[in-house]
């Protein structure tokens, strides 16, 4: 298959060449430490400087409040461990939804293995927090509570404005992971009413392996990076300026053409569900029917198992991602869509399509096409598609 | 991840279907863990004559099926009994760490089949 079409933008996206123009200085001639005193250190503070004040203009945050990391995970890492152990004195008690991303989940875990108590707030059919539980759940010794903006795998939308006047009602922290909203909605940390909140460039056109944490001011969290004096002492590690560099200038095209790409994007991701639900009988769409990611659409096919289909696609030139156990190399499926309360078969047949402003609704039609004739294919291979079913023709149609 | 030769059983699968008269079915696995197979198999005179199969799970757990179902055809139930799913790996060329508990399940899927003939077939002698 000479054809190859990317509908993983949810894994990763390519750095937009506008903003790899604006790294490259800063791999060659622009190469020095930000820490070091002289001309060629020198040289790349006013950089760092200048992308973290982008950064916090583009958020609504202050310049302070701003702190480059390695990444989404590592942003996420620091705080859930740092948020724990700085308020440890006044409760070991933390709070995160049960779809939150593994960087949350492993790290809660990680926590609960040295004295902390961990609630896995849970969700609706669709993926998104109940408020009253969430509410019921947090006690006095509460501390934290985490909930992502959006999730990966299902796209759906989480209420963090409410969630934020609730845990400033109950004195608890509130961090919000925006990975995957963040050059996709437009993201004012006021106005969600985060205290913390986390995102990572390469999920909007920009270089992998670097990310920021914002944290409010007067917030003070444990440090786990410890080094020298990098990110105001509070993170070490030479700062990888093209990275932040790009970081930056990625966040900036983001948000100056997001009406546009959402918009463009949008109109795709809706063309593939309206097709999919047509065309293909025993289908689920997976999260929220509106309120979600403008890019994302999960789709479970009932009866066959989602690496499988995510094989076939590949071999048709076609890159999706899969929430079967088998594409994550555990025994479990998807723990958000099992927090969702998916069925494990359905579970284990769901594959996210993510769509990017590169693609078109030729590519649309064309991956449409071939699903219905895997998915065909491999109905037909499973010993769990009923014999008195036709596998071509919708139920309502018979 | 996967070898070249995973990834041709997967893309062309043999003995892909169901049987009518069969001699011997077995059906292992649970939708809960995400890989059912089952395997059907003709027997005549002691020799495994034909085999068939469907499987709901992962490109590993079809290729597994057909080169296992392949395997067996045109051995006695004794040799078929004795096919284990590191022989199926080896013909395939290997499987992901992740992915063994795969063929696992064709290995059994084939001595179930093979048991059910054997019940039908003392069966038919009493």
């Amino acid at each position: 298959m000479e054809k190859k079409i990317y509908f993983d933008h949810a894994a990763t996206t390519p750095v937009d060449p506008r903003v790899l123009e604006k790294m490259l200085p800063y791999f060659t001639e622009k190469f020095g430490n930000p820490n070091s005193q002289h001309w060629f250190g020198r040289q790349t503070v006013s950089a760092v400087d200048e992308a973290r004040d982008t950064v916090a203009r583009l958020v609504g945050a202050k310049s302070s409040e701003i702190y480059f990391t390695s990444g989404g995970t590592e942003a996420d890492n620091w705080a859930l461990r740092g948020a724990a152990y700085a308020m440890a004195h006044r409760g070991k008690h933390l709070i995160v939804s049960a779809v939150e991303h593994p960087a949350m989940i492993t790290t809660a875990k990680e926590l609960m293995k040295r004295g902390f108590e961990v609630t896995f707030a849970e969700v609706d059919e669709y993926g998104a927090v109940d408020l009253e539980k969430l509410e019921r759940a947090i006690r006095p010794d509460t501390t934290f509570v985490g909930v992502m903006t959006a999730n990966n795998e299902v796209g759906t939308l989480q209420p963090v404005k409410e969630i934020a006047a609730l845990c400033k009602k109950k004195g608890v922290l509130l961090f919000t992971d925006a990975v995957q909203a963040a050059g996709a909605l437009r993201l004012d940390v006021k106005e969600l009413g985060a205290d913390m909140l986390s995102f990572s460039a390469h999920k909007f056109y920009g270089p992998k392996g670097v990310g920021v944490l914002y944290i409010r001011s007067g917030l003070k969290i444990d440090k786990i990076v410890t080094g020298g004096h990098q990110e105001r002492s509070m993170r070490g590690g030479t700062t990888n300026v093209p990275a932040v560099v790009g970081l930056a200038e990625a966040l900036r095209l983001a948000v100056s053409e997001l009406d546009e790409n959402a918009a463009y994007v949008s109109s795709l991701r809706d063309r593939f569900i309206r097709r999919v639900q047509r065309e293909i009988p025993f289908v689920k769409l997976n999260g929220h029917p509106e309120n979600r990611l403008p890019a994302n659409a999960n789709f479970s096919f009932r009866y066959v198992e989602g690496e499988s289909l995510l094989f076939s696609l590949d071999l048709k030139g076609i890159a999706v991602s899969s929430g079967s156990a088998c594409s994550s190399g555990s025994l479990e499926p998807s723990h958000v869509l099992l927090a969702m309360g998916l069925p494990e078969g359905l579970a284990h047949g769901s594959v996210r399509f993510s769509f990017g402003r590169h693609n078109t609704a030729e590519e649309v039609d064309y991956a449409v096409d071939a699903l219905k004739e895997i998915v065909l294919k491999l109905r037909a291979l499973s010993p769990l598609f009923p014999k008195d079913l036709k596998n071509e023709v919708f139920p309502e149609e018979k | 991840m996967y070898t070249e030769k995973v990834m041709e059983a997967f893309r062309n699968p043999k003995n892909v279907g169901e049987m009518e008269d069969y001699d011997g079915m077995g059906m292992i696995g649970s939708e809960a863990c995400g890989d059912i197979m089952q395997v059907f198999i003709k027997v005549k005179d002691g020799v495994i004559t034909d085999a068939k199969f469907k499987t709901f799970g992962c490109a590993a757990a079809i290729a597994t099926s057909s080169t296992a179902t392949e395997m067996i055809k045109g051995m006695t139930v004794e040799e078929a009994l004795k096919v284990t799913n590191k022989k199926v790996i080896d013909v395939l060329g290997g499987l992901p760490p992740q992915k063994i508990h795969c063929s696992v399940l064709a290995e059994q899927a084939i001595k179930a089949a093979i048991e059910d003939y054997q019940n039908r077939h003392a069966a038919k002698q009493i």
